[in-house]
C-alpha cells in the first residue's frame, strides 16, 4: 500500500528528477555565491586575513573614492559609446543586406566572423598590434604623411580604441536584425512606395517600428555585455593609461585578485549589478511605449 | 502634343531606372567598403605572420615582400618551462570538450523536465531558471572563486572549477533555447512511445533527442566557441604553467615578446584560433540559424 502511494508520487513528479541537476547547480553555483557575495560586500573580507568587521565603507567608496568613481564613469562612457554605435552599424548593414543583394551569404559571413572570433585573446593581441603607438595604424599612416593619435598613451583615445574592438563585432546583432527584417512583409513597402514614400521614409516609418522588439532585445543584451567588458582592457591596455580604461569589471578583478580585498570587490560588483538591473528594468518598463508587438490586440 | 507626352514619360522612366541603378551601386559600394574594413585586420594578421619583423608595421599591404616562416618556426619553440603552443592547445581542448558534452547533457535533461512535465514547484523553479538569464556573471566571479577555493578546485590539474559546474546546467541560455525548440515539437510521438511501453528516459533518448538535434548542434557549437575563447575562467582557476590553455599562453607570449618579435606573437595567436575558424566555416549556417532562432548573445 505504502509503496503504491510512493510510486504514484514518483509518477506524478517524474519531471522533477530531470531538473535535479539544474536545481543543484542553481543552489550551489548561482544562488549561494550570489547571496554570499551580498554578505561579503558589507565586510572587510580579505582572502588571507578573513573578516574583521562589518562596514558600509565599501559602498561609500564606490562613489566617494576618486579612482573608483572614475572607473564607474568610464564604464558608463564605454557602454554608451559602444552600444549605440554597434546597434546603428548592425541595423544599417542588415537593412542594406535585406535588399536583393547578390552574394548575401558571402557578405553575411564576412560581417559575422569578427563576432565569432572577437572575444578571443588572439584578436585582442591583434588589436594591440594595430593600435599600439608604434603599431600598424600609426606607422603606416605616418608613412603617407597622416599623423594618427596615440591610441595607447592618450587616455581618451585609449578608451575609444577599446570601444572599437567591440563595435567591430556588430555581426551577431546584425544577423538577428537580418532575421527580423526578413519577417517584414513586402506588401507594406509596396503600399508605401505607391503612396510616394522614399526609401528613408520607409525605413523610419515601416521597418524600424515593426522590428522594435528585436531592437529592444539587442539593446538589453548589448548593454548587459558592455557593462561587463573585461578582456579588452585587461589584455590590450592593462587598464591604462592613467586608469583611463579601467572598466568596473577590471577594477573588481584587480581588487579581488591582486590585492585580495574580496569585500570591496563584492561591493563594486553589486553596484554594477544594481546598475544593470536598473537599465534592464527601464528597458522593460519603457518598452510598452515604443515596442510594437504584432500579435497583441488593439495596438 | 502626344509626342512630347510620351517623351516626358520615357524620360521619367529613364530617370527612375537611373536612380535605381545608382542606389544599387551605392549599396554594393557600402557593403564592400565596410566589409573590407571588417575583414582587413584578419587578412593583415595572416599576412603579418609571414613577414619579417622589420616589415610588419611599415605598410598596410597585407602581402609580405620577403615571405618567411620564421614566425611559425619561433611559435613552435617553448618560452621555457614545459609549455608550448601545442601543449597549451591540448590543455584547452582537454576541458572544452568535457564542458561541451556535460553542458549539452545537463541542459537537455533540464529543458525536457521543464517543458514536458508538471510537478510540485514547477512554476517557481521555472521562474528562478528564467531569472538566471538576467544574472550577470560579473557579480558571481568573486564569490564563485571563494567557493571553488574552499572546494580545493582552484589550480586543480583536472580543471575541476571549469568543468564541474557545466554538469549542473549552469548555461541558462541553452536551456532557454532548447525549451523554445521543444515547444514547437508536437507531443504525438512521445505519447505513441509511451503506449509502446517506453519509459520517460527512453522517450527522451529515442524520440526527443533526435528531434532536438538541430538545436543541440547549435548549442554545442556556441559552447565550444565560448569555452575555447574563455580567458577569465582559466586566468582565475589555472595556476600551473604546464596546465595553461591557449588563451593564457597567447597572452603571456605577447607580454614576453612585445616590441621585437611580433611575427612570432601573431603566428602563435593565429594558430590558437585556427580550430575555431575551421569550426566556424564548417558550420556557419548552424551558427546563423542558432543566433537568429534563439537569440543567443555573441
Amino acid at each position: 500500500m505504502k509503496t503504491k502511494k510512493k510510486n504514484k508520487f514518483i509518477k506524478n513528479n517524474v519531471g522533477f528528477f530531470f531538473v535535479i541537476p539544474w536545481l543543484i547547480g542553481f543552489c550551489v553555483f548561482k544562488a549561494y555565491p550570489f547571496l554570499s557575495s551580498f554578505f561579503y560586500s558589507f565586510t572587510d573580507y580579505n582572502l588571507f586575513k578573513g573578516i574583521t568587521k562589518f562596514t558600509l565603507e565599501n559602498y561609500a567608496n564606490v562613489f566617494m573614492n576618486a579612482a573608483e568613481r572614475k572607473s564607474l564613469i568610464i564604464t558608463f562612457k564605454y557602454a554608451f559609446m559602444t552600444v549605440p554605435l554597434k546597434l546603428v552599424a548592425a541595423l544599417f548593414i542588415a537593412y542594406i543586406l535585406n535588399f536583393k543583394i547578390k552574394g548575401v551569404n558571402f557578405f553575411r559571413t564576412a560581417y559575422y566572423i569578427p563576432s565569432i572570433l572577437g572575444g578571443s585573446v588572439a584578436i585582442a593581441v591583434l588589436w594591440k598590434a594595430l593600435f599600439q603607438d608604434d603599431g600598424l595604424i600609426r606607422t603606416a599612416f605616418a608613412a603617407i604623411g597622416i599623423e594618427m593619435p596615440h591610441f595607447m598613451s592618450n587616455p581618451s583615445w585609449a578608451l575609444f580604441m577599446i570601444c572599437l574592438l567591440r563595435v567591430w563585432q556588430f555581426g551577431s546583432a546584425m544577423v538577428i536584425f537580418l532575421a527580423a527584417l526578413k519577417g517584414v512583409s513586402n506588401d507594406l513597402y509596396e503600399a508605401a512606395s505607391i503612396d510616394g514614400a522614399g526609401k528613408w521614409t520607409q525605413f523610419f516609418h515601416i521597418t524600424v517600428p515593426l522590428i522594435t522588439p528585436v531592437i529592444f532585445y539587442n539593446l538589453v543584451t548589448q548593454l548587459v555585455q558592455a557593462f561587463q567588458e573585461f578582456n579588452g582592457p585587461y589584455i590590450i591596455t592593462k587598464g591604462g593609461p592613467l586608469g583611463s580604461t579601467t572598466l568596473m569589471s577590471l577594477l573588481i578583478y584587480n581588487n579581488a585578485f591582486t590585492s585580495y580585498n574580496m569585500g570591496k570587490a563584492c561591493a563594486q560588483a553589486w553596484v554594477l549589478f544594481a546598475i544593470l538591473m536598473v537599465f534592464t528594468a527601464i528597458a522593460f518598463w519603457s518598452q510598452k511605449h515604443w515596442v510594437y508587438y504584432a500579435d497583441e490586440d488593439g495596438r | 502634343m502626344a509626342n512630347t507626352k510620351t517623351k516626358t514619360l520615357s524620360q521619367a522612366q529613364a530617370r527612375i531606372e537611373r536612380r535605381r541603378i545608382t542606389s544599387v551601386i551605392v549599396r554594393y559600394v557600402i557593403l564592400i567598403v565596410v566589409g573590407l574594413i571588417m575583414v582587413y585586420p584578419l587578412i593583415w594578421m595572416v599576412g603579418a605572420t609571414f613577414k619579417q619583423n622589420s616589415e610588419i608595421f611599415t605598410t598596410l599591404n597585407p602581402i609580405p615582400k620577403e615571405p618567411t616562416t620564421q614566425g611559425y618556426i619561433d611559435a613552435m619553440k617553448s618560452y621555457g618551462g614545459n609549455i608550448n603552443i601545442w601543449r597549451a592547445m591540448l590543455n584547452t581542448y582537454s576541458y572544452v570538450i568535457p564542458e561541451v558534452v556535460l553542458t549539452i547533457i545537463s541542459s537537455v535533461l533540464t529543458a525536457y523536465g521543464f517543458a514536458r512535465f508538471r510537478f510540485k514547484g514547477h512554476d517557481i523553479m521555472f521562474t528562478a531558471m528564467m531569472a538566471m538569464l538576467f544574472l550577470p556573471q560579473v557579480v558571481l566571479n568573486v564569490p564563485q572563486y571563494l567557493l571553488y577555493n574552499k572546494f580545493g578546485w582552484v589550480g586543480s590539474p583536472f580543471y575541476l572549477a571549469l568543468i564541474v559546474p557545466t554538469a549542473f546546467a549552469t548555461e541558462t541560455y541553452f536551456i532557454f533555447m532548447l525549451i523554445q525548440f521543444l515547444r514547437n515539437i508536437p507531443k504525438d510521438l512521445e505519447e505513441a512511445a509511451a503506449i509502446d511501453g517506453c519509459n520517460t528516459l527512453q522517450t527522451l533518448v529515442r524520440i526527443i533527442v533526435p528531434m532536438l538535434m538541430p538545436a543541440i548542434v547549435s548549442c554545442a557549437l556556441f559552447k565550444f566557441m565560448w569555452s575555447s575563447n574563455d580567458f577569465l575562467g582559466p586566468l582565475l582557476y589555472v595556476n600551473t604553467p604546464a596546465k595553461y590553455p591557449a588563451t593564457i599562453f597567447v597572452k603571456l607570449s605577447m607580454d614576453a615578446d612585445t616590441g621585437f618579435n611580433w611575427n612570432r606573437v601573431l603566428a602563435t595567436s593565429l594558430i590558437s584560433i585556427l580550430p575555431n575558424i575551421c569550426v566556424f566555416f564548417a558550420a556557419q549556417n548552424q551558427f546563423v540559424d542558432g543566433i537568429s532562432a534563439g537569440g543567443v548573445k555573441g
